[in-house]
Formats: C-alpha cells, structure tokens, sequence
C-alpha cells in the first residue's frame, strides 16, 4: 500500500461526504461511484508529492464531477440525453452535512436484495472509501473478482430502483436491521476469520467500528445501534489476548486480562449502561451486556455467571436462534454445575446436528464433569467439522491431552 | 465461505480416452467451456483461482526420512488416476452454489458434445468459524 496513513485516513473520511455530493448532483449511484473510486485513487498519487489541498473534500467532488462530466461526453446520444435529464436536478452549493450522507449510503449499500457478500463488499467501497485491491486482500480474492462483485451489486440497486433517499417509516427497522447486520460481518469477518495477515484482519475490524460509530452520530437515539457499536468494542477490547505468538486461539477463560484494551472497555460498558436504561432492548444490546459481563471480571472466577444467563433467558426469548441456547448451556453448566449444562445440550441435538461447536461444547462439559472418556470422542468429532484452523488446532490438542492421560 | 473444486486424471463415465484423442472440435468445445466457465465464474465475483496441473508423466514422488538422501521416483505411476489434474477454488454464497458449480464443471462436454459426467470433489476451505451468538 502506497498511500500515507494520514492521507489514508482522510480519504477514507471523506468518502461518503464526496459520494453523498456527487450522486445528488449527477443522479447515477453505479457511475458516481466508480468516478469517486477513481478520483480517490488519484488524490492518492497525487497528494504525497503535491500536498494536500486546502479543502480536500471540495478537491475530491471536484475531479469526480469531472470525471462524470467527461464520461457523459464520451458515451452515446441516448445516453447522454439521460444523463442529461439527471444532472438538471438542481445542483447542491455545498455538501450536505457528511454523516447524513453516510447513513444514506449505507441504506443503499446495504440493502436486504443484496447478497451479504456483496454488501460487505459494496459498503467498504463506496461509504468505507476502501480501494477494490484493498478489499480484495482483506477477503482474500483476486481484485478483478472483487471488482466484478462490486460492479455486480451496483447493478442490483440500479435494477431495483432503490431511491438515494433515506428508507420511508414503514421500511425503516428492517431497513436499519440489514445495516447493523452487514456493519456486525465485516467486524466477525476481522475478529474470527483465521486466513489472511492479521494485520489485514484487524483492519477490518477496525472499519466496522468506524462505520458503526458514523451510523451511531447519525442516530444517536437508536439503542439497537449503540448496542452493536458496545458490542464491538467490547470483543475488540480482547484482541490482544486471544491468539498466541503463532495465532493459536486462548480461550476466554485463559486470556491474560491484563492484555485487555481498558479504554475500549470503558467504552463499551458506558455505551451498554446508558442503552439497556433506555429499555427497548434488542439483541445486539443483550450480547453487549453479556460481553460487558465477561469483560468487568478482573480473572476468569469473577465472572458473575448468574448475570450472565439471565441475559441469556431474555435473548433466547427475542431469537430462536439454537446457537443462543448452545451459549446458555454453557453458562447454566457454570452456575448449576456441567450435568446441568449437558442436559440443555440434548435439545439441540436436532437443531445443531452436525455443528462442530455442540460437540466441542459437550466435549468441554463431559470432561469438567469427570467423564473424560466421552469426551474425547467429542473432541474428536469437533475437530473433524470445524471449519476453522485454529480451533481445529485446539481441539485436536484437546482430545490427544484426554487420550494421552488414558493412556 | 471458500470451496475447491478438485478433479483427478480418473476416467469418467462416458469416456476413458485423454483429450488428445479425441476429435479436435470435440477437444476445442471441451477447452472452450472450461475458459467460458472461468469467465462467467469471474464476471459473478465468484472465482478465487483455476489451476491446472502438468501431466502424471512429469510428475515425482518425494520420500525423505530426514537423513540421507530422500527417494525420488519420477512418474507416471500405477496410480495416477488418483492424482490430482486441476482445481477451481470459488468464493460463495452457500455450500449449495459450490455444488451448482461443480455440477456444471462435471457436465462439461465429451466426445461427440456427450456431457462427461467427471467426478468433481468439492471441499471446503477452512476459513471463517461463523457467526455466532
């Protein structure tokens, strides 16, 4: 990567507010887009040896409307009389104010007839300001595939009429709900995903949270959205203690607390308090309480596990998810014991046949209940179906650890 | 979610005859879909890499016990249609579209346009554990 982080930064930044400004002045959200792409690339060559213009914003509209301009020359008679007709639509003076823009954006991006890889894919383009070649490594894809998803998405929202206008008040949750969702993958996709640099991963991350905290100044009333910005934070916050020197997974239980970022924390758990108060809780504020749980227990014994499955009796409540219940075991077997928890599993032997977790999960309870000999055919079934090398690297360790003490 | 889609030098079931045997427009459609597959899997944003590999006669088999020198036996083998002869690896949605490609891959065109019906492989890659609660 070429470009100088602080310049990095201020593209990324503007993005939106230069998208925001073009498409409303030109009407085509595809075009525009690749115009804005391609005049970022070009502050991007330019601005290290140039200097950064005084107002960068304006700079960047600028060339994009240009390149618009001259694409408009240089395409057919039909075709330029369309555009023609859009870019009638009277011009905007100044920008309008950039996290309006941005939440605009992501409504389009990340609308529910897109396919979640393609609104991943599409948000960190044109609301992230992410280059093609930099998503493209980020998902590990050969740029030109990563280009044609993008290209593909676009065309989605174009045949789908969707207005560059924020959802009406009918569409509005579902709407909001596919953002949050799409803004919550890109974030699992850099905190759970082995493959690639970690430093690509972290990125990731690291953009998700950025964009939640745009969507967050935009609706600073909405819990749900506070919710998952807490949520971030607070799994961010043990980053540093998750993997070991050669990216081996640390369970929770046996992180070095000490490698957690306090300040995220802090942060966090000021955002999950001040949303819970407000009631209306969603899902993502639930599993920020829980987060926020695990997080304030100075060693792993503090844990308040009570606190913990009563947040877990209210999201079971709010999803039928089965994953939720696998979780709930878990912390039931901490308050009630292992042979509570193993009960709990037996109804999800239907809903998660097959899944490596339910077995790694009644792997780990058999053997704190004393019956290793079970467990290891557990932990062995685990390793077999996860689809992960870190955790498939662990619970091999685990059931070679049971056998070996078998002798 | 990432899969590879694996072919071996295996007869299929319609033919046992390698491409260059068979009738050269016969060859040319065969090569001609395997390029066309490859483009459309690229326009749908979909394809990771498509790799083919050199023939089992070039082939080695290297066996070394950590000391002295290791054993190189040059190919072809008794085994070769066990050897891997090319993969597709894809980047889906679903396991189900993973396996849409592979059946379009199996179906590509044989002697006389006959599909091939070739045993395609599909695994997936290990990647992301999956979101969860």
């Amino acid at each position: 990567m070429s470009r100088r982080p602080a310049i990095e930064d201020l593209l990324r930044e503007a993005a939106p507010q230069v998208l925001g400004a073009v498409v409303r002045r030109f009407g085509d959200f595809a075009d525009s887009e690749d115009a804005v792409q391609e005049a970022m690339l070009e502050a991007a060559r330019s601005w290290p040896a140039r200097g950064t213009p005084d107002n960068p914003v304006g700079w960047l509209i600028h060339v994009a409307s240009r390149r618009m301009t001259d694409r408009m020359r240089s395409e057919g008679a039909r075709r330029r009389r369309e555009e023609l007709a859009a870019a009638q639509e009277p011009p905007e003076a100044e920008p309008a104010p950039g996290h309006d823009d941005s939440l605009v954006l992501m409504f389009m991006c990340c609308h529910p007839q897109l396919t979640p890889a393609s609104a991943i894919a599409l948000t960190l383009r044109a609301v992230g300001g992410l280059t093609t070649g930099e998503i493209a490594a980020a998902f590990m894809v050969p740029e030109s595939t990563m280009a044609q998803r993008i290209s593909r998405a676009k065309q989605a929202i174009k045949g789908s009429d969707v207005p560059f206008a924020m959802p009406g008040r009918r569409e509005w949750a579902e709407r909001l709900r596919s953002v949050l969702h799409v803004l919550y993958l890109i974030f699992n996709e850099g905190y759970v995903t082995s493959g690639g640099s970690e430093l690509a991963r972290g990125e990731l991350s690291a953009e998700a949270i950025r964009l939640t905290r745009a969507v967050r100044t935009a609706l600073p009333g909405d819990p749900e959205v506070a919710g998952l910005l807490a949520l971030m934070l607070l799994t961010e916050a043990r980053r540093p203690a998750r993997t070991g020197e050669r990216g081996e997974l640390i369970p929770l239980e046996e992180q070095d607390r000490a490698l957690w970022n306090r300040d995220l924390i802090v942060e966090g758990t000021e955002l999950i308090t001040e949303a819970v108060a407000r009631g209306a809780v969603g899902e993502y504020q639930v599993q920020a309480a829980i987060a926020a749980v695990h997080d304030r227990a100075a060693r792993v014994e503090d844990t308040d596990w009570r606190e913990i499955v009563a947040w877990y009796d209210l999201l079971e409540r709010m999803t039928d998810n089965p994953m939720v219940a696998l979780s709930r075991a878990i912390a039931v077997a901490m308050v009630d014991g292992p042979e509570a928890g193993l009960r709990l599993l037996e109804e999800l032997d239907e809903p998660l046949a097959g899944h490596h977790r339910l077995h790694a999960v009644r792997a780990h309870l058999l053997e704190r209940a004393g019956r290793g000999d079970e467990a290891v055919g557990e932990y062995e079934t685990a390793a077999a179906r996860t689809t992960s090398v870190p955790e498939q690297h662990y619970l091999t360790t685990q059931a070679a650890r049971l056998n070996d003490r078998r002798g | 979610m990432k899969f590879m889609l694996i072919q071996n030098y295996e007869s299929t079931e319609t033919t046992n005859e390698p491409l260059t045997k068979w009738a050269p427009e016969d060859a040319k459609a065969h090569i001609d879909f395997q390029i066309r597959l490859n483009e459309e899997l690229s326009e749908r944003g979909e394809l990771v890499e498509a790799q083919a590999l050199t023939g089992p006669e070039l082939a080695k088999i290297v066996v070394h016990d950590g000391e002295g020198t290791p054993v190189v036996t040059d190919g072809p083998f008794p085994e070769a249609k066990e050897l891997l002869a090319g993969y597709r690896i894809v980047d889906v949605e679903s396991p189900e579209r993973a396996v849409e490609i592979a059946a379009e891959t199996s179906a590509a065109p044989g002697p006389n346009g006959v599909p091939l019906r070739q045993r395609i492989e599909v695994r997936e890659i290990m990647g992301t554990p999956g979101s969860d609660a």
